[in-house]
C-alpha cells in the first residue's frame, strides 16, 4: 500500500503555486484563492499548537525553574533540576524497569511473527484463533489490570493453575520486584501482542500469492518461504512494530499503575513523572524529566530511521 | 507420523495453548462475578464454578454502586464529540493539504508529521497547565479537546483516501460553480465514507479503552468514564473480586459486542491506522 501512494505522490511538483489547482479557479478573485486552504486548516493547527507545540516549549522552559505547579512564583534554577534527575539513582532506577518492558516486546514480536505466519496459511479454525489473538489489545486497560490482578493474587488464578500441575501454589507473584515486574510485563505481552499480529498478518496477506506457489515449485520448505518471501514484505511493518515497542517500553504507565500503584520496584518512568507533578507539586523536575524522556525516544526514533531508510513515514 | 504430521500437530498445539492464556484469566473473572461473596470466603479456588451459574447480584451492585449507568453516559458524550470532531478536523486537514498547493504547506505537513512522533505522556505535564489555564479542567471538555487535538492517525488514514479520488471530480464541480467548501461537503467528504469509517473504529476503541487522559483531567467522581469509575472499584469493593470482576465484565462485554459484529472492519482498521 505504502508504495503505491508513494508513487502516486511523486509527479505532484513539491509546493510549486501553479501546480494542480483547477483552472477554473483563476475566475475567482486571486486574495480569495491563498486563503481558502487556512480555512480548512485553522482548527486543526490551533489545536496542534495548543496541545502538542505549546507544551513542549512551556515543559522545557518549566524544566529550568523550581515551579511547584500552582504558586505564581518561580525561580530561574538552571540546569539544576537535570543535575538532580541523573545524579539521584532513585530518580533515574526506574529505567531499569523499562529493561522488563523492553525483554517483553522481544517475546511479544517473535510470538506475533509466528502466529501470523501460522495463521496466514491454511489452518482450521482460522478466524477464530484471530479473534481470539486479538482481542486482549481491545480490551478496557482498567479492566484488564484488575483481571491479573486477580490471576496472580495469592490463591488466584495462576496458583489455581500451578496447583493443577501438581506445585504448591500460594506464591506472591507481586510481592519481589523481580516476579512482579517479569509478571506486570508478561500482562503487557498478553494485552499488545494481538496489535503486533495483526499488523504482520496485514503485510503477510498483502504479499502475492504467486510468489509462495512459485517458490513450493522450487521446492522450498516453510522455513525457506518465511525466510526468503515473508521476512523481507514485512520488513517495513516489523521495524514499526521494533519502533513502537522501545517507545512503548519507556512510557509504561497505565497496567503498573493500575495493578500495583508503583509499588514494589514497579515504578516506571511516567508513574514517577505523574507523581512528581501531581502528587508532590515538583513541575519542574518532572518537566525536566518528561524532557529526557521525550529526548530519548526521539534519539530512538532518529536512529531507527537511520537504518530502516525506506520505512518513511509516507504523508507528503 | 511424518514428519510434516508432527509440525501440524505442533502448530494446532501451540494455537490451542495461545488461545488458553487468552481466554482462561478472562474466563476465570466471568466465573468469579457469578459468585455470591460466601462462596468467595469458603476459599474453593479460583477454578471452581459457580454454585448458581445465574447469579447476578454483583453485576447489580457494580452497575449501581459503582456508578456504571452515569460513566457509560459520559463515555458515551465524549465518544460522539471527539469523533466527530476527528472525522471533520481529520478530513479538513487532510483536503486542504492535499489539494491546495500553499505556502508553507510542507511546513504544516512538517508539523503533523513530528506531532506523531511525541508520545502524549511525556508532555501531559505541561499539556495539563495549558488545559487548566483553559478553564477545561475537570470538565468532559478537556478529554474532548484533547482527543480531536492531534490525531495523526486519522488525518494519515483521510490524507490516503483524499489522494485516491480523482481531481477530474473536483474540477468538474467548479465547473459547475462549486467554491471550495461546496467541493470538500458535497463531492470529497461523502467520498470519504470508508476512511470515516476506520477513523470512528479506531479512535472509537481508543477513547473507549483510555484511562490515562480522564484520570488526568476528570478527577471529580461525577465525570467517571468507565475507565476511571472501574478503577475507582479498587477503594470501596476492596477485596470484594465478585463486584470487581462484575464491573470489569461489564466494560469488556461492549468491547466483544462490538468486535463480533464489525471483526473485519476492526482488522482493516487497525492495520490501516497503524502501518503508517
Amino acid at each position: 500500500m505504502t508504495d503505491t501512494t508513494r508513487k502516486a505522490a511523486r509527479p505532484v511538483p513539491p509546493a510549486a503555486p501553479a501546480g494542480p489547482t483547477p483552472p477554473t479557479a483563476a475566475r475567482r478573485p486571486r486574495r480569495w484563492r491563498g486563503v481558502t486552504p487556512w480555512l480548512f486548516l485553522i482548527a486543526p493547527l490551533v489545536l496542534l499548537i495548543a496541545f502538542t507545540y505549546a507544551p513542549i516549549v512551556n515543559m522545557v522552559a518549566y524544566s529550568f525553574t523550581d515551579w511547584d505547579g500552582v504558586s505564581p512564583e518561580l525561580r530561574y534554577t538552571g540546569a539544576e533540576n537535570y543535575a538532580e534527575l541523573f545524579t539521584r539513582p532513585e530518580l533515574f532506577e526506574v529505567f531499569f524497569v523499562s529493561g522488563y518492558y523492553l525483554a517483553a516486546s522481544v517475546v511479544q514480536i517473535a510470538a506475533a511473527l509466528y502466529f501470523a505466519t501460522v495463521l496466514s496459511f491454511n489452518v482450521r479454525f482460522r478466524n477464530f484463533f484471530k479473534g481470539v489473538l486479538f482481542f486482549p489489545y481491545l480490551i478496557n486497560g482498567v479492566a484488564i489490570g484488575f483481571v491479573f490482578l486477580y490471576f496472580f493474587q495469592d490463591g488466584g488464578t495462576l496458583d489455581a493453575i500451578l496447583s493443577l500441575f501438581g506445585y504448591d501454589g500460594d506464591r506472591a507473584w507481586l510481592g519481589t520486584p523481580a516476579s512482579a515486574n517479569v509478571s506486570l510485563a508478561g500482562v503487557s505481552v498478553w494485552r499488545y501482542m494481538g496489535l503486533n499480529f495483526v499488523l504482520f498478518l496485514g503485510a503477510i496477506q498483502s504479499i502475492p500469492g504467486e510468489l509462495y506457489e512459485a517458490a513450493e515449485l522450487d521446492g522450498a520448505n516453510r522455513w525457506q518461504q518465511f525466510r526468503h518471501i515473508i521476512a523481507p514484505g514485512i520488513r517495513p511493518v516489523l521495524s514499526l512494530s521494533v519502533i513502537l515497542s522501545v517507545s512503548g517500553s519507556l512510557s509504561v504507565f497505565e497496567i503498573p499503575y493500575i495493578m500495583t500503584g508503583g509499588a514494589t520496584g514497579t515504578e516506571t518512568f511516567v508513574i514517577q513523572t505523574v507523581k512528581l507533578a501531581f502528587q508532590f507539586n515538583k513541575t519542574g523536575l518532572a518537566s525536566a524529566a518528561a524532557v529526557v524522556l521525550l529526548l530519548i525516544i526521539l534519539a530512538v526514533t532518529w536512529v531507527q530511521r537511520r537504518l530502516v531508510p525506506d520505512d518513511k513515514v509516507d504523508l507528503v | 507420523m511424518t514428519r510434516r504430521a508432527v509440525a501440524r500437530a505442533l502448530v494446532y498445539l501451540s494455537l490451542v495453548l495461545a488461545t488458553l492464556v487468552v481466554l482462561l484469566p478472562l474466563t476465570v473473572v466471568f466465573l468469579t462475578s457469578l459468585k455470591t461473596s460466601g462462596e468467595m470466603a469458603d476459599d474453593s479456588g479460583a477454578l471452581t464454578l459457580p454454585d448458581d451459574p445465574l447469579n447476578f447480584d454483583n453485576y447489580v451492585t457494580a452497575f449501581q454502586d459503582g456508578r456504571m449507568l452515569s460513566a457509560f453516559g459520559n463515555t458515551a458524550v465524549i465518544l460522539v464529540v471527539a469523533i466527530g470532531g476527528t472525522v471533520l478536523i481529520g478530513s479538513m486537514t487532510a483536503y486542504a493539504i492535499d489539494r491546495f498547493r500553499f505556502r508553507f504547506r510542507k511546513l504544516v505537513l512538517a508539523l503533523f508529521l513530528v506531532a506523531a512522533l511525541v508520545p502524549g505522556v511525556t508532555t501531559q505535564v505541561a499539556t495539563f497547565q495549558i488545559v487548566n489555564s483553559l478553564g477545561m479542567f475537570d470538565s468532559l471538555w478537556a478529554p474532548i479537546a484533547l482527543y480531536m487535538g492531534t490525531d495523526i492517525v486519522s488525518i494519515y488514514i483521510f490524507l490516503q483516501f483524499v489522494r485516491s479520488i480523482p481531481v477530474s471530480l473536483d474540477e468538474s464541480a467548479r465547473i459547475d460553480g462549486a467554491n471550495a467548501f461546496t467541493v470538500y461537503r458535497k463531492v470529497i467528504f461523502p467520498l470519504l465514507k470508508p476512511a470515516i469509517a476506520t477513523v470512528v473504529i479506531v479512535k472509537g476503541i481508543n477513547v473507549y479503552n483510555d484511562f490515562y487522559i480522564p484520570f488526568l483531567y476528570m478527577p471529580s467522581e461525577d465525570l467517571g468514564v468507565i475507565s476511571t469509575s472501574l478503577f475507582r472499584f479498587k477503594g470501596p469493593f476492596g477485596a470484594h473480586w465478585e463486584t470487581i470482576s462484575a464491573g470489569a465484565i461489564l466494560v469488556i462485554v461492549p468491547t466483544l459486542v462490538v468486535f463480533l459484529f464489525l471483526q473485519r472492519f476492526i482488522y482493516n482498521g487497525f492495520t490501516r491506522g497503524a502501518t503508517k
